[in-house]
C-alpha cells in the first residue's frame, strides 16, 4: 500500500501548487479514466498467468490503429465506423498476440523486457509500412491520409468524424462518456467472469508455478499464449476506446507510449509485477493521470518552467517501472537466501 | 486376476540396461513395497508406470503391462490418469498461492455450464463450480481423517499437512486404483509417518492398491503385504512381507554377486593425528542436509560416505568447503576454519571435486589449460608473470602444465586449447582432478567422482586417487552413491541418513550392516520381534 | 555440403543476413553511381565514433550482468565532463583531456553504486537496467533544465531556461581526435587519432583480460558456482565488471561527441544502449559471452548497413527510412538474441 500512498500525497500537493480547480480537476479525470482504462486494463491477465508486465500491449495499441486507418480510408463514420474499427483490428490482435504469446514462450524468465524490444521492433515495421509502404506498395482510397508527396501517412490525422461515437452513444447530449464507462465495466466483469472459469484457474496456475501447473496436465505454452492474445485484444479496443475519445490521431506517436503509461499506471496503483485487481487498475491510472494534469502547472509555479513538470512525469512514469522492478527481483532473491536460513535455524 | 500386471518389462537407456526382465503383480488393496538401491531402477519403473515421457523420448520400454486384465501402455501421465494410475512424487506438487481445494482439483476443476461455455461449447469456458470443489475436497480430506478447512492456503501448512493433501488430490480422482508413493514419509517426522502409515492403511481398506517405495525397511515391514526387491534393474526376490526379515531384506537389496576387490591395502593411521574435525556440522543444502553431526578424518586416511540419495551425504563435501549455508564448527588440524567461506577452506589447503561437474566443477566454455590451473592461479597466486605492476597470467605455463597433465592422466582431448564442453565425462572429471592435483591439497574432497563415466576411466579416476593419497599422503574424504566403489578404496565408511551418520564401517563389514545402516539402523539395534 | 554447413554455423544466421543485406545495399550503390570513397570514410568514421559505446558492453557481459542496458548511466557521466570542460572555457585537447579526467571518476562512482544495486536483482538485470536507464535520463532532463550553467555556448540565449537541446563543439573538441594524424589513402580519409583510441582501449582492456583481476571477473560472469567454489566474491566481480562497462560509457560519449560536433542533451541517451547491443550481439556475441572481436565485427558491420543504407535509400525513397532501418534492424537482432539463448536471465 505504501506506493499508492506515497503517489496520493504527491498528487495532493501537485494539485495544490497548480492552482487548479477541484472542478475542472474532475472532469479532466473523468474524461482520461475513461480514456485509458481499457489500455491499463489489459496488463492484468498476464500478469496473472506470471508473465509479469506486458510491454507488448503496444501491438495490440498498433492494432487498434490499424483498425482506425482503415475505416478511415474507407470513409466509415459515427459509431458504425466505431464498431468496424473494432471488427478489424480484432482478428489482427488476436493475430500479433499469438506471434507475441509464441515468441514470449520462447523468453520464459526474461518476458518483460523481450516484450519490450519486441514492442520498439514492432514499431519500426509499423514505421515501415506507414510511412514507406502506405500510398506507394499499399494503395489509399483516401488521399487526405497521406502527405501532400503522396507517400506515407500524415503525422496527425482528424477523427472528428468518429470522435466519442461511443463516448455518447445513446447518450448524445451527456458531457460524461457514459457509454463508455458501460463498456469499461462490462470488460471488468468479463475479465473477472473469465478468471473464475477453468482457463481462468489454469492461468492462475501458470502463474504460480509453470513445472507444477505442467507436471498435472496443463497445456502451459497454450495458456501463456491465451493470455496475451487476450491482452493483446484489450489493448487494441482500448486504444480504439482512447482514439474516439481524444478525435485526434498521432500516426506515429500514439502507440508508442501506451505500454509505458499503462505499465506505470499499473504500478502506482499497487499492483506488483505478480499481483494485481481490478481496484490497483483503476486506482492507478487515477493517480497516475492526476499526476499528469497538475505536474505541468505545478512545475511551473514552483520552479517557472511549465516544462520541468513535463519531464518530472516522463521521470515519474520511468522511475516507478524502473524502482518497481528492483524491489520486485530483491524481494524474490532475498526470499530464496531466507529460505535457506530459515530452514538451517530450525533443523 | 491381478490388478496391475507387470510382464518381462525391460529397457536401455541408449547402451545401458537399466531394467531387465521385471515381473511381478499387485492386487486390488493390496499394499506393495518396492526396494532398491539407488540406481537399482526403481525411478525408471515408476517412470514407465506413469508414463513420463522421458520415457517415451528414449525409445520407450519392453515388456508388457495390463490393468485389470486390459493392456497398457501409457505415453504421458494422462494415460496413466484414465487408466486410475496416481502417483505422489518426491517433491510436493502443490501451488503454494492455492487454498487446498483449488489444490485438490487442480486442472480436474469441477464446472457448471455457463453462457461464455454454451456459446463455445468449451467446458474450458465453463464456470468453476465452487461449492461441489470444496464438498469433493472435504470428502477427500474426510476419507484421510484430516480435519481442516480446505479453503486455508497451502503456502502457511505444515510439512506433514502437505503430504496429505497429495494423498487426498489422488484418492479424489475417482477412478483411482493404483496409487505409486515414492518416498513419501521423508519428509515427516516421527509422528507424522506414523499417522501417515496408518492412512496408507485405510486406503487399502477402499480397496486401492499401493506400490510403496520407501528406503525406511522398518515401514517396509510394518506395513507392506509383499515386496518386491530389485537391484541392478534384475528382479531379485518377490515374496510375503512376512516371510522376509528386516536383515535379510538390507542383505537382499545391497548384496553384490560379483566380489568387489579392494584397490589398495588396509593403512596403519595413527587415531591420535586428526587433520579434520566437525563439530555440531549443520548443512543446508536443499535436498541434502546434514544436522548437525560429528566426525574426525585421520591423517591420510581415505574416508568414503555412502548413503542413499536425499539422505545428505552430499552435503558434507559443500557444507565443509562453504558452497550452502552451515552452521557449526570446522577445524582443521588445531586450525579452526570459518564455515561459509570457500576462500577460507582453499586457503587451508582443502580442495573440493564436485558431484556437479558441469554445474560447478568446471568453465566448460573455457579451455582445458585455463580449467587446470584456475584454483591455483587465483589462490596459491601460481602461473603469473608481473608486466609492470600487473600480474599477468602466464600462458606458456599453464598451456605446459596442462600439457604434461594431459599425458600424465590421459585426457583425450584435440589440444590443451580445446573447450571442457566437448570433452566426454571422463575426461571432464579428469580435468577436474587435474586441477586438484596442481593444488596439491593435504586434504581432497571429492563428491560422486565416477558418475557418468564409463568403466575404463572409472578405474583410472580411482587408481589416480589411491596414487594422490600414496605418494603424498593426500586425505580424502570420497562421497559416492556406489557402495561397491567405496568398499574398493577406503579405509572406513561413514553412513549417512536422514542428515545424520547412521554407522561408520569397515569396507569387510556384510552387506547385511550395510543395508540396515541405509535405511537408518545399526545392526545391533535391528530385531524382528517388534513387527 | 559440410564445410558450407559448417562455415554457416560459424558464421550464424544473424551475421549471414546483415552480410548479404550489406552487399545487396553495396550492389546497389555502385548501380546508382553513389561516391564509394566517401561511404568507405563514412564506414571508417561510424565505427570509430561507435566502437566504444559497444566496446562497453563486454566488461558487463563477461563479469555476468548480461548486456548492460544501462549504458545511458555512463553517457550521463561523459556529457556532465563534457559540459563541465566548456563551462571552464577549456578549448582543443585541454578540453578533451578535462572532460575525461571529470567523467571518469564520477562514472566510476556511479557505476559502482549502480553494480551495488545489480547485486539485489539477479537474474533481472536486463530489465531493471533498461528503467534505471530510462529513469536516469529523464530525470537529468530536469537537472539539464535547472543546473547553474553559465556559459553562452551552453545555455539557451533566449526563450528557454538551462541548457540547450544540442550543443556545439565548434570552438572546443569537435573532431580533433578525427582530424589527428589523418591523412587520405585512395580517396578515403582515414580519421587515425580516432581509429588510435579505439585501438588503445581495446588494448588497455585485453591486457586486464590477462590480469589475475579481469581473469577472476571473467570466472564470475561465465560460472557462477565455478567462481565461488574457487573462492571468487562474485559480487565484487560483477561491481568491476559494471564499474568498467560505465566507465567506457563515459569515455564512449566523449569520443563519439567530439566526432560528431555535438553533445545531444536531454531525451538523446534514451536509446543509447540499444544500437551499442544490437552491435555485439550481430558481432557475434551472446548474452552471456563476448570478445573484442565480436565488437569490431560488430561495430563493423552494422555501421556499414547504416552508413550504405543512408544513401542508397535516400535515392529510392526519402529520408526517415534509414532510422526505420536501424530500428527494425537493432531491435531484431536483440530479440533474436534473447529468444535463442533460452534462460540467461
Amino acid at each position: 500500500m505504501l506506493v499508492p500512498i506515497f503517489f496520493i500525497i504527491l498528487s495532493i500537493v501537485g494539485f495544490y501548487f497548480s492552482g487548479l480547480t477541484g472542478d475542472f480537476v474532475f472532469q479532466q479525470m473523468i474524461l482520461r479514466l475513461a480514456r485509458n482504462l481499457v489500455l491499463v486494463m489489459s496488463l492484468m491477465i498476464p500478469i496473472i498467468s506470471g508473465m509479469g508486465l506486458n510491454f507488448g500491449i503496444v501491438l495490440g495499441a498498433m492494432a487498434g490503429q490499424i483498425g482506425i486507418i482503415v475505416i478511415m480510408n474507407n470513409g466509415y463514420t459515427g459509431f458504425n465506423g466505431f464498431l468496424i474499427a473494432v471488427l478489424v483490428a480484432t482478428p489482427i490482435a488476436i493475430i500479433l498476440g499469438y506471434l507475441v504469446g509464441k515468441i514470449l514462450n520462447k523468453a520464459k524468465g526474461k518476458e518483460m523486457i523481450t516484450s519490450m524490444i519486441l514492442g520498439f521492433f514492432a514499431n519500426g515495421i509499423y514505421q515501415l509500412i506507414f510511412i514507406i509502404f502506405a500510398g506507394t506498395l499499399i494503395p489509399f482510397k483516401n488521399k487526405d491520409l497521406l502527405r501532400s508527396s503522396g507517400d506515407g501517412l500524415r503525422n496527425t490525422i482528424d477523427l472528428i468524424s468518429i470522435k466519442s461515437s461511443l463516448d455518447n452513444l445513446l447518450f448524445p447530449n451527456s458531457p460524461y462518456p457514459i457509454m463508455t464507462f458501460v463498456v469499461i465495466i462490462l470488460l471488468f466483469v468479463g475479465i473477472y467472469l473469465i478468471l473464475k472459469t477453468k482457463v481462468g484457474q489454469e492461468m492462475r496456475a501458470v502463474g504460480q508455478s509453470m513445472h507444477i501447473a505442467s507436471v498435472s496436465g496443463i497445456d502451459v505454452d497454450k495458456t501463456r499464449i491465451i493470455a496475451i492474445i487476450i491482452s493483446t485484444v484489450l489493448a487494441a479496443w482500448g486504444q480504439l476506446i482512447y482514439l474516439q475519445n481524444m478525435g485526434t490521431f498521432n500516426t506515429y506517436n500514439n502507440h508508442e507510449q501506451v505500454g509505458l503509461f499503462a505499465v506505470a499506471s499499473i504500478l502506482i496503483g499497487g499492483a506488483s509485477v505478480n499481483k494485481v485487481s481490478w481496484k490497483e487498475v483503476v486506482l492507478g491510472t487515477f493517480l497516475f493521470h492526476l499526476l499528469f494534469i497538475v505536474s505541468p502547472l505545478a512545475g511551473q509555479n514552483i520552479a517557472g518552467d511549465a516544462q520541468i513538470g513535463e519531464y518530472f512525469r516522463v521521470f515519474i512514469a520511468y522511475g516507478v517501472i524502473g524502482v518497481a522492478l528492483i524491489l520486485h527481483s530483491w524481494e524474490e532473491n532475498k526470499k530464496k537466501s531466507l529460505n535457506l536460513n530459515f530452514d538451517l535455524n530450525n533443523s | 486376476m491381478a490388478l496391475l500386471e507387470i510382464k518381462n518389462i525391460c529397457k536401455k537407456y541408449g547402451e545401458n540396461q537399466v531394467l531387465e526382465d521385471i515381473s511381478f503383480k499387485i492386487d486390488q488393496g493390496e499394499i506393495l513395497g518396492l526396494l532398491g538401491e539407488n540406481g537399482a531402477g526403481k525411478s525408471t519403473l515408476m517412470n514407465i508406470l506413469f508414463g513420463m515421457p522421458v520415457i517415451h523420448n528414449t525409445g520407450g520400454y519392453e515388456g508388457e503391462i495390463s490393468v485389470d486384465g486390459q493392456n497398457y501402455k501409457p505415453k504421458n501421465p494422462t494415460d496413466a490418469m484414465k487408466f486410475g494410475i496416481g502417483m505422489v512424487h518426491q517433491e510436493f506438487m502443490l501451488i503454494p498461492g492455492f487454498s487446498i481445494t483449488e489444490n485438490i482439483k487442480l486442472n480436474r476443476e469441477n464446472t457448471k455450464s455457463s453462457l461464455t461455455g454454451k456459446l463455445t461449447k468449451s467446458n474450458k469456458l465453463n464456470r468453476l463450480d465452487t461449492k461441489s470443489m470444496k464438498s469433493d475436497a472435504d470428502e477427500a480430506l474426510k476419507k484421510l481423517d484430516l480435519k481442516i478447512d480446505s479453503l486455508l492456503q497451502v503456502e502457511n501448512l505444515p510439512v506433514g499437512y502437505k503430504q496429505f493433501i497429495e494423498i487426498a488430490r489422488e484418492i479424489d480422482k475417482t477412478n483411482l486404483k493404483i496409487l505409486i508413493l515414492d518416498e513419501p514419509t521423508a519428509v515427516l517426522t516421527e509422528s507424522e509417518a506414523r499417522d501417515f502409515l496408518e492412512i496408507i492403511k485405510t486406503l487399502a481398506d477402499f480397496n486401492i492398491a499401493v506400490l510403496f517405495i520407501t528406503h525406511r525397511l522398518e515401514e517396509i515391514k510394518s506395513i507392506t503385504d509383499n515386496i518386491v526387491i530389485i537391484r541392478d534393474g534384475k528382479l531379485i526376490e518377490t515374496a510375503k512381507t512376512a516371510d522376509v526379515s528386516i536383515k535379510d531384506m538390507a542383505k537382499l537389496m545391497v548384496g553384490r554377486d560379483i566380489s568387489t576387490s579392494r584397490l589398495r591395502k588396509n593403512k596403519q593411521l595413527d587415531d591420535k593425528d586428526i587433520i579434520l574435525e566437525l563439530d555440531s556440522f549443520s548443512v543446508n543444502m536443499p535436498g541434502e542436509q546434514v544436522k548437525s553431526i560429528n566426525l574426525k578424518v585421520r591423517k591420510g586416511e581415505i574416508l568414503g560416505i555412502g548413503g542413499l540419495a536425499g539422505q545428505g551425504k552430499v552435503g558434507i563435501a559443500n557444507g565443509i568447503m562453504g558452497l550452502y549455508p552451515t552452521t557449526g564448527k570446522i577445524y582443521k588440524g588445531t586450525n579452526r576454519i570459518p564455515v561459509n567461506n570457500p576462500r577460507a577452506a582453499l586457503m587451508d589447503s582443502i580442495a573440493f571435486l564436485s558431484e556437479d561437474r558441469k554445474g560447478v566443477g568446471l568453465l566448460l566454455d573455457n579451455s582445458i589449460d585455463l580449467n587446470i590451473a584456475y584454483t591455483s592461479l587465483e589462490i596459491k597466486n601460481e602461473f603469473l608473470k608481473k608486466v609492470g605492476f600487473f600480474n599477468v597470467i602466464d600462458g606458456n605455463k599453464v598451456k605446459s602444465h596442462a600439457d604434461k597433465m594431459i599425458e600424465d592422466l590421459d585426457i583425450r582431448c584435440t589440444s590443451s586449447k580445446q573447450n571442457t564442453r566437448f570433452l566426454s565425462g571422463g575426461n571432464q572429471q579428469k580435468v577436474c582432478i587435474a586441477r586438484a592435483l596442481t593444488l596439491k591439497p593435504d586434504l581432497l574432497l571429492v563428491s560422486e567422482p565416477t558418475r557418468g563415466i564409463d568403466i575404463g576411466a572409472k578405474n583410472l579416476v580411482l587408481e589416480t586417487l589411491i596414487k594422490l593419497n600414496e605418494e603424498y599422503n593426500t586425505t580424502i574424504i570420497i562421497t559416492s552413491s556406489e557402495l561397491a566403489e567405496l568398499k574398493q578404496v577406503s579405509d572406513r565408511i561413514a553412513i549417512i541418513t536422514e542428515g545424520s551418520i547412521t554407522s561408520i564401517l569397515t569396507p569387510e563389514d556384510s552387506d547385511e550392516k550395510y543395508g540396515l545402516a541405509m535405511s537408518g539402523k545399526k545392526y545391533e539395534e535391528v530385531t524382528d520381534d517388534e513387527y | 555440403m559440410m564445410s558450407i554447413k559448417k562455415t554457416y554455423e560459424k558464421i550464424g544466421f544473424p551475421r549471414l543476413i546483415i552480410i548479404v543485406f550489406i552487399i545487396v545495399l553495396l550492389v546497389a550503390a555502385a548501380s546508382l553511381k553513389i561516391p564509394l570513397s566517401g561511404i568507405y570514410s563514412d564506414i571508417l568514421i561510424r565505427f570509430g565514433m561507435n566502437a566504444i559505446l559497444v566496446l562497453a558492453m563486454v566488461p558487463a557481459i563477461k563479469s555476468g550482468i548480461g548486456l548492460n542496458f544501462n549504458l545511458p548511466l555512463g553517457v550521463i557521466f561523459g556529457l556532465f565532463g563534457a559540459l563541465v570542460s566548456m563551462e571552464l572555457g577549456l578549448h582543443g585537447w585541454t578540453s578533451l583531456f578535462a572532460s575525461l579526467l571529470i567523467a571518469v571518476p564520477l562514472a566510476t562512482c556511479g557505476g559502482y553504486l549502480y553494480g551495488l544495486m545489480l547485486n539485489k536483482v539477479k537474474g533481472q538485470e536486463m530489465t531493471v537496467g533498461n528503467y534505471v536507464g530510462f529513469s536516469i535520463v529523464s530525470f537529468m532532463c530536469i537537472v539539464w533544465t535547472i543546473a547553474p550553467f553559465k556559459s553562452p555556448e551552453l545555455v539557451w540565449a533566449m526563450g528557454g531556461t538551462g541548457l540547450r537541446t544540442t550543443v556545439s563543439l565548434e570552438n572546443t573538441m569537435e573532431k580533433i581526435l578525427d582530424n589527428f594524424l589523418s591523412f587520405k589513402l585512395f580517396n578515403v580519409t582515414i580519421p587515425t587519432g580516432l581509429l588510435l583510441s579505439v585501438g588503445l582501449l581495446s588494448f588497455l582492456f585485453w591486457f586486464f583480460t590477462k590480469t589475475k583481476s579481469g581473469i577472476a571477473m571473467e570466472v564470475a560472469g561465465s560460472n557462477e558456482n565455478f567462481a565461488v567454489s574457487n573462492g571468487v566474491d562474485v559480487n565484487k566481480e560483477r561491481i568491476k565488471g559494471t564499474v568498467l562497462s560505465t566507465v567506457l560509457g563515459a569515455i564512449g560519449i566523449i569520443i563519439y561527441s567530439q566526432s560528431f560536433g555535438f553533445l545531444q542533451l536531454y531525451n538523446a541517451p534514451l536509446y543509447v544502449a540499444m544500437p551499442a547491443v544490437a552491435s555485439i550481439l550481430i558481432g557475434g556475441a551472446t548474452v552471456s559471452h563476448a570478445k573484442i572481436s565480436h565488437v569490431l565485427i560488430g561495430t563493423l558491420l552494422f555501421q556499414s548497413v547504416l552508413v550504405i543504407a543512408l544513401p542508397v535509400i535516400n535515392i529510392i525513397s526519402e529520408g526517415s527510412m534509414s532510422e526505420i532501418v536501424r530500428v527494425i534492424v537493432s531491435n531484431g537482432i536483440i530479440l533474436y538474441a534473447l529468444t535463442r539463448s533460452g534462460g540467461v536471465e
